[in-house]
């Protein structure tokens, strides 16, 4: 089952107040570059409860959707 | 212009937004409900399974376990609703400004003037639909009409994540033939009422005559046949988004507890009145208002319930006035017959406190107004160090001291008038 995963993000502040991540640093201490950002909006996670900013990203050429629930960050983790 | 009103209503509110938080109980029946152990053992939301299987809100967990067996039962989590409350409340704001909280999971909302820019009602009644499933995973019921009354009676009608459109062509046929007691105020005491007089319908109240309505019923009378002839014409109060709840004009303060045991004599409710006047007294100066009248309710173990009030001699503030007065009414009113349950303490009146006082020759106001420094002390360092920093000595000692009805008190939907 997915469950939640809370990671540590690298993101940058527009003056607009737009909130873009970059990085999303992995707790064995990988680095993800973020290559883009597909889309941004309001969203849910059905898979792991959780409301938040949807990030749909680009990162090594697969999309992952990464959440802002404020003020964490989350995944959809595989694990278990 | 004939306006276009919406009333929205989140399906099963707390239950949902458990459900989306745990995933591993979404297919189950999920209630939420309070901690029987503090003797909140109520159920305060059930989900559609839940809801399939006969519980009710309201009811005990204990009876809904017995309809219900595997019924999961999640504590509640209110930061979390007022979350999702005010997140919903963001997206009614992109097709009105003028949208009218009811509680936390309903609204009523004039889209008038934006049926220009969004389409007609139900276009607008289905983005909002599309918009709160989106991007919030829960639904909403919504309800399409020319007035308020009505609007809600749409949301009600079908559930859950539907639409229903009421107009002047098929009010008769949808509203009309319901039973009267589906309208709003029309609780138990008036239907029965109406029942007497042959009135089953909101068609036959309807085309009741208003001036026998008025007659047996006074004021409330007109209003309701208005409201079963479409005829409301309130308009949807428009606020402040960063507001929530609580920027309509005070008419009372209170607090109310269920005590985790029963209350048994005088020295256990004058603890609980105190513990209620601080909080009630610290909200009356936060607001800035003194109180004329103080009022108790109270309710005994066989669920028996009564408000008693009185007029205070002058426009007060003070904590301590206001928690002799309550406890002069009850010592007046209550005989321990039976145990008591809950208790309430609220003032009503509220005028400015810059409103003059009339001074007595007889009575010591220098010892007023000492009091209200200290008061004002106490509020002090209650918001520094927490409510319980400080506390009166007839609290301490006793299993119920550590309540906090300011901190735990809770916003209840307001009156419609």
């Amino acid at each position: 089952m997915a469950i939640k995963k809370f990671v540590q993000v690298i993101a940058k502040f527009e003056e607009d107040g737009r909130i873009i991540p970059l990085q999303v640093l992995w707790e064995d201490g990988r680095v993800f570059d973020i290559d883009r950002v597909l889309d941004m909006r309001p969203g849910v996670s059905l898979k792991v409860g959780g409301q938040g900013i949807r990030y749909t990203c680009r990162i090594q050429n697969k999309e992952v959707c990464l959440y802002y629930e404020e003020p964490k960050w989350f995944v959809e983790g595989k694990e278990r | 212009m004939e306006r276009i009103i919406l009333h929205s209503d989140i399906n099963s509110f707390y239950a949902n937004v458990e459900c989306l938080y745990h995933p591993e109980i979404r297919d189950l029946p999920v209630a939420v409900g309070g901690n029987p152990e503090k003797r909140h053992g109520i159920i305060l939301a059930k989900n559609q399974k839940a809801k399939e299987a006969g519980v009710k809100t309201g009811e005990a967990l204990w009876q809904a376990r017995g309809k219900c067996p595997g019924l999961v039962v999640m504590p509640p989590n209110y930061q979390l609703y007022l979350r999702f409350s005010r997140l919903v409340r963001k997206i009614y704001n992109r097709y009105s400004d003028q949208v009218e909280s009811f509680g936390l999971d309903e609204a009523w909302l004039d889209v008038t003037a934006s049926a220009r820019i969004h389409g007609s009602g139900l276009a607008i009644a289905e983005k909002i639909s599309r918009d709160v499933q989106e991007e919030l995973g829960i639904t909403v019921s919504i309800g399409v009409s020319w007035n308020k009354i009505f609007a809600k009676f749409g949301s009600d009608y079908q559930k859950p994540n539907a639409i229903t459109v009421i107009t002047r062509d098929n009010y008769k046929k949808i509203i009309w033939p319901q039973e009267v007691g589906d309208l709003l105020y029309v609780g138990p005491a008036t239907k029965k009422k109406l029942i007497k007089y042959g009135v089953y319908t909101i068609g036959q109240l309807a085309e009741t005559s208003l001036d026998f309505l008025v007659l047996q019923f006074g004021k409330i009378g007109a209003v309701l046949w208005r409201f079963a002839n479409g005829l409301d014409d309130s308009p949807v109060k428009s606020f402040d988004e960063h507001y929530n709840g609580n920027e309509r004009i005070l008419k009372s303060i209170g607090n109310s507890i269920t005590t985790p045991r029963d209350l048994k004599d005088l020295k256990d409710v004058k603890l609980i009145i105190y513990m209620l006047t601080e909080s009630v007294a610290m909200r009356l100066r936060e607001t800035g208002c003194y109180c004329l009248t103080v009022a108790i309710h109270v309710r005994n173990k066989e669920l028996h319930s009564f408000t008693r009030q009185q007029k205070l001699a002058k426009p007060s503030n003070l904590t301590r006035e206001i928690a002799e007065a309550a406890i002069a009414l009850f010592e007046k009113n209550y005989d321990f017959s039976s145990d008591i349950r809950s208790m309430g303490v609220r003032v009503t009146d509220l005028v400015p406190d810059s409103t003059p006082i009339q001074l007595d020759l007889f009575g010591n106001e220098e010892v007023r107004v000492r009091q209200a420094r200290l008061d004002e002390t106490v509020d002090d360092l209650r918001k520094r160090f927490g409510n319980l920093a400080l506390r009166r000595a007839v609290t301490i000692g006793d299993s119920m001291s550590g309540l906090d009805p300011k901190k735990d008190h809770i916003i209840h939907p307001i009156g419609y008038f």
